[in-house]
């Protein structure tokens, strides 16, 4: 079937001057007719008409317990902005309230709670505000400047281990492994055996020996009978990363779905099993499972891609605010959500280039296997092999076994220039 | 032992992006003769931590309850905003109070303006110190227009000062500058290109009752491309000029797509003709939708309000001067080999269906926002 503007184009009459401009007047009028109706959705600064419409709605609903506890801490800091202890209660609650709902501002106040010692040389710092300040340094990807804390915390008190398995998980994003490994041990003759063994198996996993780690980690956790619920959960989610280290899929799946049923809004647990569906197909249970989070920030690329694969019409208004979103952080040149823009820009935009661009400049900062993934995924896409080398190399290096890394690898390797 | 809920975290989770935006806001500030205009956007919820605007505290702010603020949140942010000019502060005073959304939610814009006196200093200093001392990661994202140049800068409490040039360059510099941009934009703007070129393509021809045949003189030619290349710049200013000067706004996806789809008219003209004598009402008629093209150019380069004319007529003579280069390299060319059957056929035929082809791929890209190439 011809289009409409074929037709119309051709029922005008030979060429005569009237019937141009007729023709003209009427490609006129139709331009003009969808340009109106496209024209309100502008974006421009208005005022209300009226008293009563409600412009935002606020995290925090009346009478919510977390905010009335976070209320009295911050009276109890503000009285005395010097007492490190009131600060640091302060900070680790809206520490953990950024992890419960993804929301960043939370780290900006916490980081406010230990403003006094901003600017104090760290030696003169309180070991545990060094640590705290670490975790808001690392939840912004300013590794280098958490680890420098890091170290002057350890200085200060070499078994600190809170010090020492933040060391360890920031040594391995940043791919510091033989530091890793003698954090793990230090953990390890702290007595803290289930945190040592999941460090070292992490390590482990990631150096080639995925299956051996799996088996030590698993046999460490059913011999922990007394486990903390968090550290149990924490063990859990590992074993399901490692298990998928070497293609255990189904382990992989139980073990985040036993996490899931410790803590159903565990967001990390909540992104990496719908990673792990959506790389098996699974759409209809990615967006079964991630639908109640539809507010989530984290989770709202992934919830995205699921509708998206699935033909629903969701996914185009989700994609529309993930487009603003970057779009937003992009003026406050900051590289923190490289890895999602990268994502983003390689299946919705279909944008290899950039999305190679995003994912190096991301790679450059963290070495996860997550990180490796969109850098091969984007190099297949752009057709360039050579920019993917660095990961390429630090596959070689570490012998990581992942099969999914692998297997974008040899697609790598087939790729013409 | 509160150790637990932090190991829980570990390195996983800085492994996934964070696409939570922290804390900005928006400062756009426009150099003029007498003064300083000024848009502040504020985050709603930035400013409920900082003043708290939910007065009955139902979780929700409204359009009334910030109202209320107004004063309170002119006084609080301009006391952290800080211009001087020579050492002298100016004096800055909110005029409007609106709102405005951006990807995370509602925003307070305030708009405002600063006297700085009548000195004649070559800068600006300018001192933000908005929510710091709340949320340390707060940055404000300041745009600072002046004499039609635009800078960009991010302030943070570690660095939170900046020194606005206010470089008074000549009108004849910023004349040139201007048309710079607008030979640059027709050279880069391969849709423009190719809608000239569809309709100078058959200049060299007449249509008879058999079809398609060569001008004998150059003259005929000539002055077909003259009417055509003139009609498509009047046309062209014409919406330029209304657009960059806000009397009308298209958003650009309609006058993107459109410009497209006159291309493909244009190009599928020379297949199955349609119009031929009065291909210049053609050139007029999708002219003016181009103009919107351009005008979206020249609003991203920033017009200079105390120079609006000289940057448009300079744009505008920029995309003449750009477009008469394409026509003196290609009607002499065409003119030369008009009867071959490379131009018959390959160039005037088979260009047109390549040109037809590459503009239905642009209007289903722009239209329905796709990614096809």
């Amino acid at each position: 079937m011809r289009p409409w503007f074929f037709l119309n184009w051709h029922i005008a009459p030979d060429a005569s001057g009237v019937s141009d401009s007729l023709t003209i007047a009427r490609y006129g009028a139709v331009l003009a007719a969808v340009a109106c109706l496209t024209a309100p959705g502008w974006a421009a600064p208005y005022r209300p008409s009226d008293d009563s419409v409600v412009l935002e709605r606020l995290p925090a609903r009346p009478g919510d317990p977390v905010q009335r506890d976070l209320q009295r801490l911050r009276g109890l800091q503000r009285a005395n902005p010097n007492d490190a202890a009131a600060a640091l209660d302060l900070a680790r609650s809206y520490f953990n309230l950024a992890l419960d709902t993804g929301d960043a501002r939370y780290v900006g106040y916490a980081e406010a709670a230990l403003a006094a010692w901003r600017t104090s040389p760290p030696a003169a710092v309180p070991a545990d505000i060094l640590v705290m300040r670490a975790q808001l340094l690392q939840y912004r990807h300013a590794f280098e400047d958490a680890l420098v804390l890091l170290n002057a915390a350890l200085a200060q008190d070499p078994g600190h281990s809170r010090a020492l398995s933040w060391r360890a998980a920031v040594g391995m994003v940043t791919a510091r492994y033989d530091a890793v490994a003698k954090d793990c041990d230090q953990l390890r003759t702290l007595g803290e055996h289930l945190l040592a063994a999941g460090c070292r198996a992490y390590l482990d996993a990631t150096l080639g020996r995925a299956r051996p780690a799996y088996e030590k980690l698993s046999a460490e956790l059913a011999a922990t009978t007394d486990a903390r619920p968090t550290l149990r959960l924490w063990t859990l989610t590992l074993l399901a990363e490692i298990a998928r280290r070497f293609g255990d899929a189904a382990s992989a799946e139980r073990h985040y779905r036993a996490a899931l049923a410790m803590d159903s809004s565990d967001q990390y647990v909540l992104a990496a099993l719908a990673e792990l569906l959506s790389q098996q197909g699974r759409w209809h249970e990615v967006a079964t499972l991630l639908r109640p989070w539809d507010r989530s920030d984290v989770l709202l690329l992934s919830l995205a891609r699921a509708e998206r694969a699935l033909g629903r019409p969701e996914a185009n208004t989700r994609a529309q605010a993930l487009r603003a979103r970057f779009a937003d952080s992009a003026l406050r040149k900051e590289t923190t959500n490289a890895q999602d823009e990268a994502w983003f820009r390689l299946e919705f935009e279909g944008d290899a280039k950039a999305a190679l661009r995003l994912a190096l400049a991301n790679w450059a900062v963290q070495k996860e296997p997550r990180d490796a993934e969109i850098v091969l995924l984007a190099a297949v896409a752009a057709r360039e092999s050579a920019s993917a080398k660095p990961v390429l190399d630090w596959m070689a290096q570490t012998g990581i076994e992942d099969p999914h890394l692998r297997d974008l690898a040899s697609r790598l390797a087939q790729v013409k220039p | 032992m509160r150790l637990a809920a932090f190991f829980v975290v570990w390195a996983l989770f800085a492994s996934f992006a964070h696409a939570h935006k922290p804390s900005d806001s928006y400062l756009s500030l426009q150099f003029r003769e007498d003064r300083i205009v000024g848009r502040w956007d504020i985050a709603l919820r930035d400013l409920e931590h900082a003043l708290g605007i939910d007065a009955n505290g139902d979780g929700e702010i409204t359009w009334g309850e910030l109202r209320a603020q107004h004063q309170a949140i002119a006084e609080y942010a301009l006391v952290r905003l800080t211009l001087r000019q020579g050492g002298r502060r100016c004096t800055t005073v909110v005029r409007d109070q609106l709102v405005d959304t951006h990807s995370d939610g509602a925003y307070a814009v305030l708009k405002f303006e600063a006297d700085c006196g009548n000195a004649t200093a070559d800068a600006i200093e300018l001192d933000y110190r908005l929510l710091f001392d709340l949320d340390p990661s707060h940055r404000g994202l300041l745009s600072w227009q002046a004499h039609g140049r635009t800078v960009t800068a991010v302030l943070g409490p570690d660095d939170p000062t900046r020194r606005l040039e206010i470089q008074a360059i000549s009108r004849l510099q910023q004349f040139t500058d201007y048309g710079k941009e607008g030979v640059w934009h027709i050279w880069i703007g391969i849709d423009h290109i190719l809608f000239l070129l569809s309709l100078l393509l058959p200049a060299v021809f007449v249509r008879g009752a058999r079809g398609w045949t060569s001008v004998h003189r150059f003259a005929p030619a000539f002055w077909d491309v003259l009417k055509i290349v003139t009609a498509f710049t009047v046309a062209h200013s014409i919406t330029l000029s209304l657009a960059a000067l806000s009397i009308i706004s298209l958003p650009t996806r309609i006058t993107e797509t459109a410009i497209a789809f006159s291309v493909l008219l244009a190009a599928l003209n020379n297949i199955w003709p349609l119009v031929h004598e009065r291909r210049w009402l053609v050139a007029f008629g999708f002219g003016l939708i181009h103009g919107f093209g351009f005008a979206s150019v020249l609003t991203d380069l920033g017009l200079p309000q105390d120079a609006l004319l000289l940057a448009l007529v300079g744009f505008n003579l920029g995309v003449e001067a750009g477009q008469l280069c394409i026509v003196a390299a290609f009607l002499p060319l065409a003119y030369l080999i008009r009867e071959t059957w490379v131009y018959r056929r390959v160039v005037f035929y088979a260009g047109s269906a390549v040109i037809a082809c590459f503009a239905l791929v642009w209007m289903l890209e722009r239209g329905l926002d796709l990614q096809l190439l």
